[in-house]
């Protein structure tokens, strides 16, 4: 650690004064001179045709100013919402992705879908005139089941069978060929059960149309404005980049569901135009139930074919994504791309073959989801480890030790080339602080008081900092995945860095100021981090797939080395040396060998008063921007262990024990970081014990509110023990790896199997709810000497 | 929320005049089920008949052998209550468990009990300690009380003045919540006065509150844990959802009347 400030020292938040005191500005904190609000009249039915949609008598009610429906859509042009990234099938032919209308044209597709929307002086009055819309529905049989989908009636007419894609990745006829040879072959099916993200600040858009520049702005629940300014601009049509700013200011979580170009935002920002009034729009929970992008959601089979020792000679995996009703903004890359290339683990994997159905149900959109992708993936194959394990009499953590990959860099063959780990240290270090030897002593202790003990191991590897742009280019990616950093410094040394990544909860303001008082030498307090605003930030790529610190402070990174690096001609000016004699360190230019010197801010000064050299030799001023294109995508990687105590009686699973051991690289700030992997467990804990999106036959979102869909809360969750290994990420300069997933894509696996050790079988999904688990003891075959 | 009247009636007599005024009028107690209802436009009376300020509907006294309860007497009041505490703690305890801080501290007995929400709490001890609904027109017995899922027998303008529970030689309340909403999913009362074992189910019955005869039978001998080993319910007539079959919920009633007992003779 260079300082307390510094990279490593566990610097407490900046930003959190402004947060626990409530002084936060977050969309719904907006409100524009004039302001109306928008109440967005939602499909009761899982599909439907409109046959009539009648909007006279809503039109007249008290306070509206219009309503507006796919009709007014259509007539000005306005595009629909995209899916930016392109799949290709097995032959190579493209996905089909269906219209995706803001507003629905003729056909509603999930409970919840946009019929019309109505602008009034009140929120009220807006909800209250929405009840007077006559809508005419030609309900069609709901399409829930993923099985039988291809056999429901076609939701979009692009794609008959409901099938958007057939995929696969790796080579089959090698995979085929090993599974030959096998010794013995472990199957498992498994179900990835469909989450609601939750974030705390429901989504929420404010659209402002100045007719005397022609400029929208949007303030909007984004975790990456710039990406929804050149949707809304190139795609969607609503106005050139450069009469469109995007504000995306405080932001209250995301997990994946506020990258998205969601309806809501874009009619909100189309509207104020059409009805010369800024309009507003708060989600509330139940819309945000109902409308946020889900995730996860598939189902597996998946089969591992090993020789007489245990070691992995090939890996099969065929899996069926629910996409939901429409392709959201990146939903076709999660069950593909995110997801098959991180089906090789920690191991060394001689074959893997993997299919991907992606389907279309008349349910809410999926896409990313905390880990997007990789949970699933880490899913199948720690679950299939424990399962094999089991079947070969191995102790689990010895099965997967003597497959870890050992040696980096190490190509899988699934895509991914993995440029350093150390799978064992981790591996070494969680079995410690879970005191795995004594695991014995204490499952009898639970036995003495009626109670099934378990444990259960997850080792994950992740990809984040996604990802070199002309690799996801190459894979059918719409965008180039780099990150844009300026660091502006002000004539008194003061420093503003202006990133394109966003906070919603990571922490940047803290972090990010880290870097810079640890590479300029200047207080912590002295830098501000400018995020959230396309008129401030040039471009940039947003915040998602734990991308922030590797991509983004690479930017921020390269942009400081060319601050210093002008400093050094500013000073050498100054103090009247070779520029190749000026050193920086510690904050201060100095000439090699003399005791003359300058602090940071001087230099800064000497750039702006710019006395000391004319503008032929330097120019002013002292202010440097850099783009960040990473050359791979790093590999974070650990043990969780978790150890679980059943009650037989009730089947209520009690998390006991959690060792997390993970290997970020290098870390900027251990406390935000160890916050990152709480949060990411206790979303994987929920995923593993409580959560789950429940539809009814009839396409009902059952679990539309807190009544029944299930949260985790405080008092389910155990005290975490964390440790971590560090190998620095060989790629990025500040050999940075990414932690703001790890947690969420660890932990369910780790529950499972831990429970799944517990009962003495394999068969229970998740959420592996007290009734489930109940469920599955009294299908033990061999009852568990719990008396 | 719906357009609505208001009225804050100072005494029982003229909420009871006001709701005989207005046929599609609701009480208001704590609110806590009523309004965020009505948030949801899923409720729309024309009139709220506000008994906050009414006279005499708060507080807790023992009476003979009775603690009587106000009908607006908060959940927050009775949980802490030193009287309540002392003679029958299974009630305080109870009530400290109901919802969360902001629910206990608005919500009242009169108002949970008139509701009888299927997984509300208070409807157990009520039927298990065998207490007496006292209205503005007479006394009822909790077994004639509580009529199915939301319906009781409080007839149009009745309003609930308090609650009389008679003082049990052992009692206590277990609940299993549903893991979402937490409402109780089972919730037992068990209760022995004299002679006499009451055992009150809460939040399984697919009717709202009910006595299970076969644990009562089970305990008449002896009020003891053991006594119901091996005792089965049935789960017809039980409620099932996606947390809980009717099964699930069957085998659950006598576990957790088990701890409830266990709970009742502990010290």
């Amino acid at each position: 650690m260079s300082s307390a400030t510094g990279i490593g020292a566990s610097v407490l938040r900046k930003e959190d004064i402004r947060f626990i005191t409530g002084k936060g500005q977050y969309t719904d904190d907006v409100n524009r001179q004039g302001q109306a609000h928008a109440y967005f009249l939602r499909s009761p039915h899982a599909h439907a045709t409109i046959k009539k949609l009648d909007i006279s008598a809503a039109k007249k009610a008290p306070g509206v100013l219009d309503v507006l429906t796919g009709d007014d859509l259509a007539h000005d042009k306005v595009g629909g919402l995209i899916c930016g990234w392109m799949i290709h099938n097995k032959d190579g032919s493209p996905m089909k992705a269906g219209a995706h209308p803001a507003l629905a044209q003729g056909k509603v597709r999930y409970v919840g879908d946009h019929v019309a929307v109505v602008i009034a002086e009140t929120y009220s009055q807006a909800k209250d005139a929405a009840e007077k819309i006559i809508v005419d529905y030609g309900v069609l049989p709901a399409v829930v089941d993923m099985n039988t989908a291809s056999k429901g009636p076609a939701i979009h007419d692009v794609a008959s069978d409901n099938v958007v894609y057939d995929w696969h990745l790796g080579d089959k006829a090698a995979t085929e060929a090993a599974f030959k040879n096998a010794k013995h072959i472990t199957k498992i099916d498994l179900v990835n059960n469909r989450l609601i993200p939750n974030a705390m600040e429901p989504r929420a858009a404010v659209g402002d149309y100045d007719a005397g520049t022609e400029v929208f702005t949007l303030y909007t629940t984004s975790q990456n404005p710039h990406v929804a300014r050149l949707v809304l601009s190139a795609f969607i049509g609503i106005a050139p980049e450069h009469k469109l700013r995007v504000i995306a200011p405080d932001v209250g979580g995301g997990f994946g569901s506020k990258i998205f170009i969601y309806a809501e935002e874009t009619v909100c920002v189309w509207a104020s135009k059409r009805v010369g009034r800024p309009v507003k729009w708060t989600a509330d929970r139940t819309e945000a139930f109902l409308s946020d992008a889900h995730g996860r959601d598939h189902i597996t089979h998946a089969e591992l074919a090993t020789d007489d020792k245990g070691k992995i000679l090939a890996f099969r995996v065929k899996t069926k994504a629910n996409l939901g009703a429409y392709l959201s903004t990146f939903s076709s890359c999660v069950p593909t791309y995110l997801y098959a290339p991180l089906l090789s683990g920690q191991y060394d994997i001689p074959a893997i073959y993997v299919e991907v159905e992606g389907i279309y149900t008349t349910t809410a959109p999926v896409d990313a989801y905390r880990g997007a992708g990789r949970p699933e993936a880490t899913f199948v194959v720690e679950r299939m480890m424990e399962k094999a394990a089991r079947e070969l009499g191995m102790d689990p953590a010895t099965f997967r030790r003597k497959n870890f990959v050992k040696s980096f860099p190490h190509q899988t063959p699934v895509i991914m080339c993995y440029d350093t780990g150390n799978y064992t240290a981790s591996l070494d270090l969680a079995l410690e602080m879970a005191d795995y030897k004594n695991f014995g002593k204490r499952k009898k202790e639970s036995a003495k008081h009626g109670k099934l003990r378990g444990i259960g191991f997850s080792a994950y590897i992740e990809a984040c900092g996604i990802a070199p742009s002309a690799a996801v280019g190459s894979l059918g990616a719409g965008v180039g995945l780099w990150e844009s950093a300026e660091v502006r410094v002000n004539p008194v040394g003061t420093v503003e860095v202006l990133t394109g990544s966003h906070s919603h909860g990571q922490g940047h303001e803290t972090t990010f100021a880290q870097l810079v008082s640890d590479r300029l030498g200047i207080d912590i307090n002295s830098v501000a981090i400018v995020h959230g605003d396309t008129d401030k930030v040039q471009f940039g790529m947003g915040t998602y797939g734990s991308r922030s610190g590797s991509v983004g402070m690479s930017a921020i990174s390269k942009a400081l080395d060319k601050v210093i690096a002008k400093g050094k001609k500013v000073a050498s000016y100054a103090l009247e040396a070779s520029e190749k004699d000026i050193e920086f360190k510690d904050g201060r230019f100095s000439v090699a060998g003399t005791d003359k010197s300058l602090a940071f801010g001087e230099v800064a000064l000497q750039a702006y008063i710019a006395h000391k050299f004319t503008g032929a030799e330097l120019e002013p001023g002292l202010k440097e921007g850099a783009f960040y294109d990473p050359t791979n995508f790093t590999f974070p990687s650990g043990v969780h262990i978790c150890e679980v105590e059943i009650d037989p009686d009730t089947g209520v699973t009690s998390i006991e024990k959690w060792t997390a051991v993970d290997d970020f690289g290098n870390v900027i700030n251990p406390m935000i970081v160890e916050g990152q992997v709480h949060g990411g467990i206790a979303q994987g804990i929920g995923q593993a014990l409580m959560e789950g999106a429940h539809y009814d036959k009839d396409g009902q979102l059952v679990t539309a509110s807190y009544m029944d869909y299930t949260m985790p809360r405080a008092d389910n969750l155990p005290s975490f023990q964390i440790g971590m290994t560090n190998t620095p990420c060989t790629t990025n300069p500040l050999g940075l790896k990414g932690c703001g997933e790890a947690g969420a894509i660890a932990s369910p696996p780790a529950v499972i199997n831990a429970i799944t050790d517990a009962i003495g079988h394999e068969n229970i999904a998740m959420p592996a709810t007290p009734q489930a688990v109940w469920m599955a003891i009294q299908a033990s075959s061999t009852k568990i000497a719990a008396e | 929320m719906y357009a609505f009247s208001y009225h804050s009636p100072k005494t029982v007599r003229q909420a009871a005049t006001l709701l005989g005024k207005n046929p599609d009028a609701k009480v208001l107690a704590g609110g806590q089920t009523l309004l965020p209802t009505m948030k949801q436009r899923l409720a729309s009376p024309s009139a709220l008949v506000d008994l906050g300020k009414a006279e005499g509907l708060s507080g807790i006294e023992v009476k003979g052998r009775n603690v009587v309860i106000g009908a607006m007497t908060r959940h927050a009041d009775v949980a802490t209550s030193a009287v309540v505490g002392e003679a029958i703690p299974a009630l305080a305890a109870l009530a400290g468990g109901i919802g969360d801080p902001a629910v206990r501290n608005r919500g009242t007995i009169g108002g949970s009990i008139a509701n009888n929400d299927p997984a509300a709490d208070y409807p157990s001890a009520v039927l298990a300690l065998n207490a007496t609904i006292i209205t503005n027109k007479r006394k009822i017995p909790a077994d004639q009380f509580f009529q199915g899922m939301f319906s009781t027998a409080l007839e149009e303008g009745e309003v609930i003045v308090k609650v009389s529970f008679p003082i049990p030689s052992k009692a206590a309340y277990e609940k299993f919540p549903n893991p979402a909403s937490r409402y109780a999913m089972v919730g037992v009362f068990v209760a022995k006065k004299g002679s006499e074992t009451r055992v009150a189910v809460t939040g399984a019955g697919s009717d709202g509150v009910f006595r299970s005869a076969e644990l009562e039978a089970a305990l008449k001998a002896r009020f003891n844990p053991k006594s119901l080993d091996g005792v089965k319910v049935k789960a017809s007539g039980l409620n099932s959802d996606i947390h809980a079959s009717s099964e699930y919920r069957a085998h659950l009633i006598p576990v957790i009347a088990k701890r409830a007992v266990a709970k009742a003779t502990a010290k």
